[in-house]
């Protein structure tokens, strides 16, 4: 795979209170690869996520995108210049419909700007129209273009996993976080899951970190393993190395292999 | 009958008002989760600033009416900026709706400091006979009123569901952490709120003043009905604001030719207290709607 790095986490640090979630984490994710972040819970997971994304701010360090550092940007920007995500607890707009949940995703991508929307209908028009072309497409892509009408929060939650995921990508992301993407999920739906975050690698060339605690998934579609335990990296590796690791096992596996 | 209908109408002009009010209400709230207590002032500026340009500089119509909207806007761009934005990251709500009560007292001196405290009309937008309907008189403005309103609900209702701009501010009163995650400006779209609540609040003053006067002290009683209106619909939902306007509208306006005009205010307050006591989530609301957001 290709080697160039995409995000770097360096010397991240984060506490609540006195509870010191995070120490001073260090972490590279390659472009193009699918990394998973593991760790039991309350290992400072999704924290990690938040400060990537912007919703949380560290104590120190600096997260490094495209060789830029986000200390300044906030959310927004960092989702403008790539950088999105979804959540554990779905955050979809449960009361619109599918097709304007992931139209939502494109919602800077439109060529005409906020005060020119206002004033120049027909580019606008034309402007939404490619948006909701571009958003059906998304959708094909998600094989749920037929419940496009649908109110988001009437779906399965499988299937709400999946809008949430397409409305991450309607926003062309270059790195796309993943938290829990398979919480909730069945087998049958995790397998699926499973093929289309490769698919998204493959066919988009996005880069995806991804958090989850099916082993089964994470060991199958990954290509590199960080692992995290009390704030700390405890290891990392190609999944068959993380695998045989003994300290993990202890920390993470133990009890089930 | 013809009674009856005759305050049917009457209700449905003050009613649309109070429905102009009472989705400028929502449109804050649901952005921002505050209630803009200064949202009927709007209604005074759009009916003395109207003057102020139609007979005061004796400008066209059609000028003096963009002109009212565009120092509407601004008030309310100026409002958000000046003391909304600069409270909105501590997250206090309670601070924030008072401060909007000091920005209807200040916006309240200033026009008692420009105008005075005398009322205010102009002319109606056409002249000509009045329609006789069923035995009903109905004055051509009246229709202007209730038409006026229509177009600004149709407006809004193509703006909110039709345009990327319209969803995205839709997209924060859903979600508003996954909406700056789509990389949608929040505080651009607070903004937004504050200049469109503004604007269509200026629309009912311009519209009602040839038929109701429109005086300087006028906003704080228009801000309550409003608000009334908002909540009979459930806080937050457009079309709940419209058809609580109307309903609060006709009520006053029976209530006022059948039992007392001295009750007429008092109907508003009434079904406040009765629906904050009972249904809180208003009379069309869902319980499971009322939730508390954060920023």
């Amino acid at each position: 795979m290709a080697s160039e790095v995409i995000l770097q986490v360096i010397n991240v640090s984060k506490s609540f209170g006195g509870l010191r979630v995070l120490n001073n984490v260090n972490l590279s994710v390659k472009k193009g690869n699918i990394h998973a972040l593991i760790g039991p819970n309350g290992a400072g997971k999704t924290t990690l996520l938040n400060i990537i994304s912007g919703l949380e701010k560290s104590d120190n360090g600096e997260i490094v995108f495209k060789g830029k550092s986000l200390r300044r940007l906030s959310s927004y920007k960092r989702a403008r210049i790539g950088i999105t995500r979804t959540f554990q607890n779905l955050e979809l707009f449960s009361d619109m419909t599918v097709i304007e949940n992931v139209m939502a995703g494109m919602y800077f991508k439109r060529e005409s700007g906020f005060i020119a929307s206002g004033l120049k209908l027909r580019k606008v028009r034309k402007d939404e129209k490619d948006i909701a072309n571009r958003s059906l497409q998304i959708l094909d892509f998600f094989e749920l273009s037929h419940k496009k009408d649908e109110i988001a929060k009437n779906l399965p939650i499988g299937e709400q996993r999946l809008v949430e995921l397409a409305r991450a990508i309607a926003s062309e992301p270059e790195l796309i976080l993943l938290d829990e993407p398979a919480a909730g999920l069945n087998i049958k739906e995790t397998k699926t899951l499973g093929i289309l975050i490769q698919k998204i690698r493959q066919d988009m060339g996005i880069t995806v970190l991804l958090i989850d605690h099916d082993m089964e998934l994470v060991m199958k579609i990954c290509d590199f393993i960080t692992v995290l335990n009390f704030g700390e990296v405890i290891a990392e590796g190609e999944p068959i190395v993380i695998q045989k690791d003994p300290k993990v096992i202890t920390a993470y596996l133990g009890e089930e292999f | 009958m013809t009674l009856l209908l005759q305050f049917i109408f009457s209700g449905l002009t003050t009613g649309s008002v109070y429905a102009l009010v009472g989705i400028g209400f929502n449109i804050v709230y649901n952005s921002t989760s505050i209630i803009n207590l200064a949202q009927g002032e709007f209604v005074v500026i759009g009916g003395l600033m109207m003057w102020f340009f139609f007979v005061g500089l004796k400008l066209p119509f059609l000028v003096s009416f963009t002109l009212t909207l565009a120092v509407a806007g601004l008030v309310g761009f100026l409002m958000e900026r000046l003391t909304i934005r600069p409270l909105i990251k501590k997250g206090d709500l309670l601070l924030m709706i008072m401060v909007t009560i000091a920005v209807s007292i200040l916006i309240r001196g200033l026009l008692m400091f420009k105008f005075g405290k005398d009322p205010y009309t102009y002319p109606p937008f056409t002249v000509g006979e009045p329609i006789v309907f069923l035995g009903a008189v109905i004055s051509q403005q009246t229709l202007w009123v209730i038409g006026i309103t229509c177009i600004c609900i149709a407006i809004l209702y193509l703006f909110f569901n039709k345009t990327m701009t319209g969803r995205a501010m839709k997209a924060c009163s859903l979600d508003i952490k996954a909406a700056r995650l789509m990389g949608i400006n929040v505080s651009q779209i607070v903004m937004l709120s504050f200049i469109i609540s503004a604007v269509i609040g200026a629309v009912g003053g311009i519209a009602i003043t040839p038929i109701s006067l429109m005086e300087y002290d006028k906003g704080a009683m228009l801000s309550v009905k409003g608000f009334c209106a908002a909540i009979m619909g459930g806080l937050g939902r457009g079309r709940g604001a419209v058809v609580g306007g109307f309903t609060l509208g006709i009520l006053e306006s029976l209530t006022a030719g059948y039992i007392h005009s001295g009750l007429k205010d008092a109907v508003a307050l009434f079904i406040m207290l009765f629906i904050l006591f009972l249904r809180p989530a208003g009379i069309f609301g869902r319980s499971e709607i009322m939730r508390l957001r954060k920023f």
